[in-house]
């Protein structure tokens, strides 16, 4: 095959640009965070840890930061169960109305946040249970079971099926075979739905600023704060919040497709 | 099967629950249950609602034609003439931008886009502007893409990954020209992720509220606009879940249809 060097440097500098728009608004925060202009443009001003400092000051935000987290690794917890459970259900069993179950399973992230918040808050405030840090939770785990539930089954797709029922063979009860051959091997898609889930959590705004009252997260302060001025302390905060999920991000990545020592079969 | 329980008690439920409320009255600010059509009539007659309802499915047929097509030679690029490693690097920086503050990043498109931005100041370096990039179309346009370009070309490439190289060989050596190989061999094969990646767009751009809301300065509105206006200025939920049920419904029909037409086989 012949191919022009032209045509192929044309698509090269494409991809990049391509790149360019994704990362160039998630550099420009962390670049005007430490700027110290008001009203961020250029020429820049010079270096800064102001906006920072402000932030880290500012006692709302600490708030914020605590419900976040306190939301954000109880939805993990349970979304990961659940997504875990979904999981083992379509690849161990097959019954009647298992399309409808997995459709069931994996619906939520069809259904725009503006309507799931809208109706959480319609449900939630008619039994009393809007504007707390729980009507955050049950939320984000619909939002986020999917998910856990996506990662876990990738991660089943790869055993062994038949060491399960060797297991039970072996006179291993069905929840020790679970809790020795099927937990071991699922734990790195465990942890890494675990990280996923709670970055994604940790990061939504729209449902959370519908159900949550008084009780703000990070990102619907980030929304309120918007919703006034231009204010560099949202770089800032973007900066902190960015490099939480980052962090999360990478360590579910790392954990998932760290080539994992065989699994583990002690006890059998 | 916990799983069934709790997105029947906490997703199913507040679905159903939205098209009840629908029906529902506002009496002195209180919410009444009750069968009543009149949301419904009250905002269905309204010119304002179905300009609205228009506009917000244009905004994301324009999102998804333009995201789909700016997508493509990136992740026809990356399949095809990208080694495996720079792939896999690609595709992980491709879902980074999933788990960053979607509103940061809007929040730093305002910088770029206003009209005293970085933007203008740069053309005005080069003597050109100023021109107004924000609070109007484009600037939507600037934020669906933002959110859904990175997802449209992960898709695509996933698609185009798996296309068999030996038909691209055999069009070639049957005479197929390069530009004819795209479109009649690797489009039609791909034709799943494109059209997945698209339909997500679609969905993504249709309820999006932080675009138009904080780029395209929320005038004219967008529905979910709407719903956000109607729900938090006074105690009309009832009409924002006349919108939101509308919204759904427009959503389930277009996925429908574009899914069976993903999936569909060539006679």
């Amino acid at each position: 095959m012949t191919r022009l060097s032209g045509q192929n440097l044309l698509l090269r500098g494409y991809v990049v640009l391509v790149f360019v728009f994704v990362f160039t608004p998630i550099v420009t925060s962390f670049v005007f965070s430490v700027n110290s202009d008001r009203f961020p443009t250029i020429p820049l001003g010079h270096f800064t840890t102001h906006w920072y400092e402000t932030i880290f000051a500012d006692p709302d935000i600490w708030e914020a930061f605590r419900v976040s987290a306190l939301v954000s690794v109880s939805v993990a917890t349970l979304a990961t169960f659940i997504g875990f459970c979904t999981a083992y259900t379509d690849y161990r069993y097959n019954f009647t109305g298992k399309a409808l179950y997995l459709s069931l399973a994996l619906l939520p992230p069809t259904i725009p946040l503006v309507i799931m918040g809208l109706a959480m808050l319609a449900l939630l405030a008619r039994i009393n249970m809007s504007g707390q840090i729980h009507s955050i939770v049950v939320s984000h785990v619909v939002l986020c079971a999917p998910f856990a539930m996506a990662v876990v089954r990738m991660r089943l797709a790869q055993i062994n099926p038949d060491l399960e029922p060797a297991a039970w063979n072996l006179g291993a009860s069905p929840w020790r075979a679970m809790r020795e051959v099927i937990i071991p091997f699922c734990r790195p898609a465990i942890a890494s739905a675990f990280c996923l889930t709670a970055a994604v959590s940790f990061d939504e705004f729209a449902v959370a600023w519908f159900v949550s009252g008084l009780n703000k997260t990070v990102p619907v302060m980030i929304l309120e704060i918007l919703q006034g001025n231009t204010d560099p302390q949202i770089n800032a905060i973007g900066s902190i919040v960015f490099a939480i999920s980052m962090s999360l991000v990478v360590i579910a990545q790392l954990i998932f497709f760290r080539k994992a020592s065989a699994p583990t079969t002690t006890g059998i | 099967m916990p799983i069934v329980i709790w997105q029947l008690v906490f997703f199913v439920f507040p679905l159903i629950f939205l098209v009840v409320m629908s029906f529902w009255l506002v009496k002195n600010y209180r919410m009444v249950p009750g069968w009543d059509t009149v949301n419904w009539t009250k905002m269905y007659s309204k010119g304002y609602f179905w300009d609205t309802y228009w506009r917000t499915l244009a905004y994301a047929m324009i999102a998804t034609i333009t995201t789909t097509i700016l997508a493509f030679p990136c992740s026809f690029a990356l399949a095809f003439k990208a080694s495996a490693t720079l792939r896999r690097w690609a595709l992980f920086f491709l879902i980074v931008p999933f788990f960053t503050s979607y509103l940061v990043r809007i929040y730093s498109w305002q910088i770029f886009l206003n009209d005293n931005g970085i933007f203008n100041r740069m053309f005005d370096y080069i003597g050109l502007g100023p021109f107004h990039l924000l609070n109007n179309f484009f600037g939507t346009l600037v934020g669906y893409l933002t959110l859904c370009l990175p997802l449209a070309v992960v898709l695509q490439l996933i698609s185009l990954a798996n296309v068999d190289r030996n038909l691209i060989e055999a069009a070639h050596n049957l005479g197929c020209g390069r530009l004819k190989t795209v479109f009649l061999v690797i489009v039609p094969m791909a034709k799943i992720g494109i059209i997945l990646g698209a339909v997500f767009t679609f969905i993504l751009s249709f309820g999006d509220f932080v675009s138009p809301y904080y780029l395209g300065g929320s005038k004219p509105p967008t529905l979910s606009i709407l719903i956000i206006d109607t729900t938090k200025s006074g105690q009309q939920w009832p009409r924002a879940a006349v919108v939101a049920v509308t919204m759904i419904i427009t959503l389930l029909t277009i996925m429908f249809a574009s899914v069976s037409a993903a999936y569909r086989k060539k006679p």
